[in-house]
């Protein structure tokens, strides 16, 4: 069990602040984790032999652990393709939420000696970690936790995808993510939103060029430890031609040794905290969609309210005779003579069903659109306190490490100068 | 020597260290036991029951060589202390150049004062240790640093080249003070305490090391070198090679950490840049952004520290070790002249007359070789197993500081970082 997973069980942080009504979140109830990882080969879509990796999901009742019991937990394989479909699903039918991230698809911002194969035991080992910490994060979703899919996700394990499937969000999705990618441009963006999508813009970017730039530090940093252990071995040749200066040579050339091999553990830790600021990296992305999806929201509210204007002006310019917007019908109309008085009642009345149309779409896109903005900008809320909090944390433990990493330098080059001075 | 004689113990230790009581002080001495070719020359035999030659400049310090002062002498008994210090630029039409201030303290009888101080530059250091290798040919002269700086490489008036050099002019001259021959060199003498060093003879002689010693002539095959003199001709090949190992990868930990800091030099900021548009998390990302440029800087001092004090003694040892395979081969020489010479007279059809005077000279010179550098080479044994010592235990003491300061800055970071969560421990 992760950290995460321990801290999120015991002290539900999300009670505290705006969240004044108790939700039975699901992960009070459940115990949920990622326990391994395995490979499999079989054949894929095109028939062909494909290998890949597995994780195992499993989960138990809070209540059995806390009883004594400790019963079997149930569990059950999905691989990461299976995960990114939940997170579609999860994406289209809450699109106000900010949706937790998935833990990267290949390996980025790699330095030298990490491995940028996705079959790597190490990098496959951080994907479980990230898996894990994925569903943990959408069990203590106050929306997403509660979604049926979700649960399914964790306990079904066979027709799972065509439940999922049967949703139809699929055709949700690919209708927004059509809109989404077309350019339109808001009339009255909402200040707020728009500030946060900037926000998102600039924590990409920031985490992006950090992640960038440890990489490269690592990468130094493990050659100046490296080039240590030289020193153990030119010691030791040393020691071999000299007489009273040989044991403290040779003594202090095992410490050069020890310094250099320190840091691998050093760097190995040093990636679980790149793979934190990699996650909010992915939550910034997640940030960003939400305020898009806005966006969308009140372009759709914008539209329909223009196109009721229009057709009201319309009406009145029927009702009165008078053409003050220009439109190519008054003009062949014009142009090829006056309609019959029938002819303007039918379209008169045709307007007016339009209207009417029209005016319920603008209420229901406002009401859409307020309720977006109200849900939006709570889980916009509470995903800032999660992120103060996660990452705040992040940098305690960062920092816990380089003070840890500094007192194994002291007492390395205090052993080894003690041999030293016994020269 | 007489009074030498008189004074002290009939066997005198030829080799190993003698406590310091055991051992007469060669200046307690009446009379100026330092002049050679005083009458009573004939009292003075080796232990190995030759007599010793006083005649040559050698031998007579040999035997104060002999009496093998410990090098550990607190400050009461050590007579001599020089200190090279305060560097200055002289600029001339002529030239520019650095000269520094050689401070003498001393109550030896050969000073006429007892304190001097003079300005000398890096060629009247060069001029010394050329004197010293053509009056003291069987003894091993400490190193200078490296004469020739490529210009444009190198700036020759940097604050850390100038220290550096000073560093190591400043031993070489405490090195040769505390020698018992060297030290009582005239040479030496001039150097600390005249106004101006004459120098026009030396300047003729300002020839590469090893072809000033003047009465080896070189050019004889030698039988067979005694164990020791090879072990110790081996033992200088392999130390160099390992110091040479050493510089080599000094010097490339060195541009690993350099490399590292120009990464950390980029990293800090970025942290900073972020703090910019964080409300809550502003403080925590300035004070970790602080932190790497606390921990860049002791890491540049760090580097720097082991260019200027680590690199230059390693290879002035290196420079230490040729002029000393040079003064090895010059005993394999002298020995081999003796053996030449002596293989002659042996094979010579009159048998009755003595052996001629230059052979025995040549024994002489042989046997005064041989017990001065065994003497040296212990004395440098120890010296070298001191200083290696104490430029390892430097290089640890630097890297300890390196991490303290990093470590200090952590620690100081964490209240910073926890600060908002014992707020909100309180609200809540």
């Amino acid at each position: 069990m992760t950290l995460l997973h321990t801290k999120l069980k015991t002290t539900p942080k999300i009670e505290a602040g705006d969240f004044t009504h108790i939700v039975e979140y699901l992960l009070k109830m459940m115990e949920i984790s990622v326990a391994e990882a395995e490979k499999r080969t079989g054949k894929n879509a095109v028939n062909m032999q494909e290998t890949y990796t597995v994780y195992l999901i499993e989960t138990r009742p809070v209540d059995a652990a806390s009883e004594g019991t400790n019963p079997v937990p149930d569990s059950l394989w999905r691989r990461y393709s299976e995960f990114e479909l939940l997170r579609n699903y999860l994406l289209v039918t809450y699109p106000f939420s900010v949706v937790p991230p998935l833990p990267e698809k290949r390996a980025e911002f790699v330095w030298h000696k990490l491995s940028a194969d996705n079959m790597d035991p190490d990098f496959v080992e951080r994907r479980r970690v990230g898996l894990e910490n994925f569903l943990l994060r959408v069990a203590s979703h106050p929306d997403l936790s509660s979604d049926k899919i979700f649960y399914s996700f964790l306990t079904e394990e066979n027709g799972w995808k065509e439940t999922v499937f049967e949703t139809g969000f699929q055709a949700k999705a690919d209708s927004r993510l059509k809109a989404l990618n077309a350019t339109f441009r808001v009339k009255n963006p909402d200040k707020r939103f728009a500030e946060m999508k900037h926000y998102g813009d600039e924590l990409q970017s920031v985490i992006s060029q950090l992640l960038r730039v440890r990489a490269r530090a690592a990468d130094r940093l493990y050659g100046v430890y490296k080039v240590h252990g030289n020193y153990g071995r030119v010691f030791s040749e040393w020691s071999a031609i000299e007489k009273e200066m040989g044991d403290g040579l040779q003594s202090a050339g095992h410490h050069m040794d020890a310094y250099a091999a320190s840091v691998d553990d050093i760097l190995e830790e040093e990636e679980h905290y790149a793979d934190q600021l990699k996650e909010y990296l992915f939550y910034a992305d997640a940030l960003r969609a939400v305020c898009r999806k806005h966006e969308l929201t009140q372009y759709e509210l914008e539209m329909a309210a223009q196109d009721l204007t229009s057709k009201k002006q319309q009406r009145e310019e029927l009702a009165t005779g008078t053409i003050r917007t220009f439109s190519l019908k008054g003009m062949t109309s014009k142009l090829f003579g006056q309609e019959t008085p029938e002819q303007r009642e039918a379209k008169l009345k045709m307007l007016e069903t339009q209207i009417e149309e029209g005016e319920e779409l603008v209420k229901e896109r406002n009401a859409e659109c307020e309720e977006f903005v109200k849900s939006a900008w709570v889980d916009i809320e509470r995903f800032k306190e999660q992120k103060d909090h996660d990452l705040r944390e992040a940098l305690i433990s960062y920092a816990i490490m380089q003070i840890s990493m500094c007192k194994k330098g002291i007492q390395v080059w205090n052993n080894a100068k003690e041999c030293f001075s016994k020269m | 020597m007489s009074a030498m004689s008189a004074g002290a113990p009939r066997s005198l230790a030829s080799s190993g260290q003698k406590s310091i009581q055991d051992i007469l002080h060669p200046l307690s001495a009446e009379e100026s036991a330092l002049n050679p070719g005083s009458a009573a020359e004939k009292d003075l035999i080796l232990p190995n029951g030759t007599p010793v030659d006083t005649s040559s400049p050698a031998s007579s310090s040999s035997l104060l060589n002999r009496l093998q002062l410990d090098d550990d002498l607190d400050g009461e008994t050590r007579d001599l202390f020089v200190t090279v210090d305060d560097p200055k630029k002289h600029v001339s039409t002529m030239e520019t150049y650095i000269t520094y201030r050689v401070c003498t303290k001393t109550t030896r009888t050969e000073f006429d004062l007892p304190e001097y101080s003079v300005r000398r530059r890096y060629q009247d250091f060069d001029w010394l240790r050329n004197k010293l290798e053509e009056s003291q040919p069987t003894h091993l002269i400490p190193p200078l640093p490296e004469k020739f700086v490529m210009k444009g490489v190198v700036d020759r008036f940097s604050e850390e080249f100038v220290e550096t050099r000073r560093k190591a002019l400043d031993k070489f001259l405490k090195r040769v003070a505390d020698h018992p021959v060297l030290s009582f060199n005239e040479h030496f003498n001039a150097f600390l305490s005249a106004k101006d060093l004459n120098k026009r003879q030396g300047l003729a002689l300002l020839t590469k090391m090893g072809e000033s010693v003047k009465y080896v002539t070189g050019g004889y095959k030698l039988r067979a070198r005694p164990v020791e003199f090879a072990a110790m001709g081996d033992y200088l090949d392999l130390f160099t090679q390992k110091l040479g190992t050493i510089d080599r990868i000094a010097q490339r930990i060195i541009k690993e950490q350099s490399e590292f800091l120009m990464e950390l030099r980029e990293y800090g900021p970025v942290y900073s840049s972020w703090s910019s548009f964080e409300e809550d998390l502003h403080d925590p990302l300035e004070g970790v952004s602080g932190c790497v440029s606390n921990c860049s800087s002791a890491l540049e001092e760090l580097t720097e520290d082991m260019s200027e004090d680590f690199l230059p003694v390693l290879r002035e040892y290196v420079l230490y070790i040729e002029s000393m395979k040079n003064v090895l081969k010059k005993r394999d020489q002298v020995q081999a002249e003796y053996e030449t010479k002596l293989e002659a007279v042996v094979f010579r059809e009159d048998k009755k007359t003595p052996v001629p005077t230059d052979v025995e000279k040549c024994q002489d010179r042989v046997e005064c070789f041989n017990a001065d550098l065994k003497a040296d080479w212990d004395r440098w044994e120890n010296n070298k197993r001191q200083d290696f010592r104490q430029l390892l235990t430097g290089m640890a003491d630097k890297n300890i500081q390196y991490y303290e300061k990093c470590l200090a800055a952590w620690e100081s970071l964490i209240p910073v970082l926890q600060d908002k969560q014992e707020a909100e421990g309180e609200t809540s």
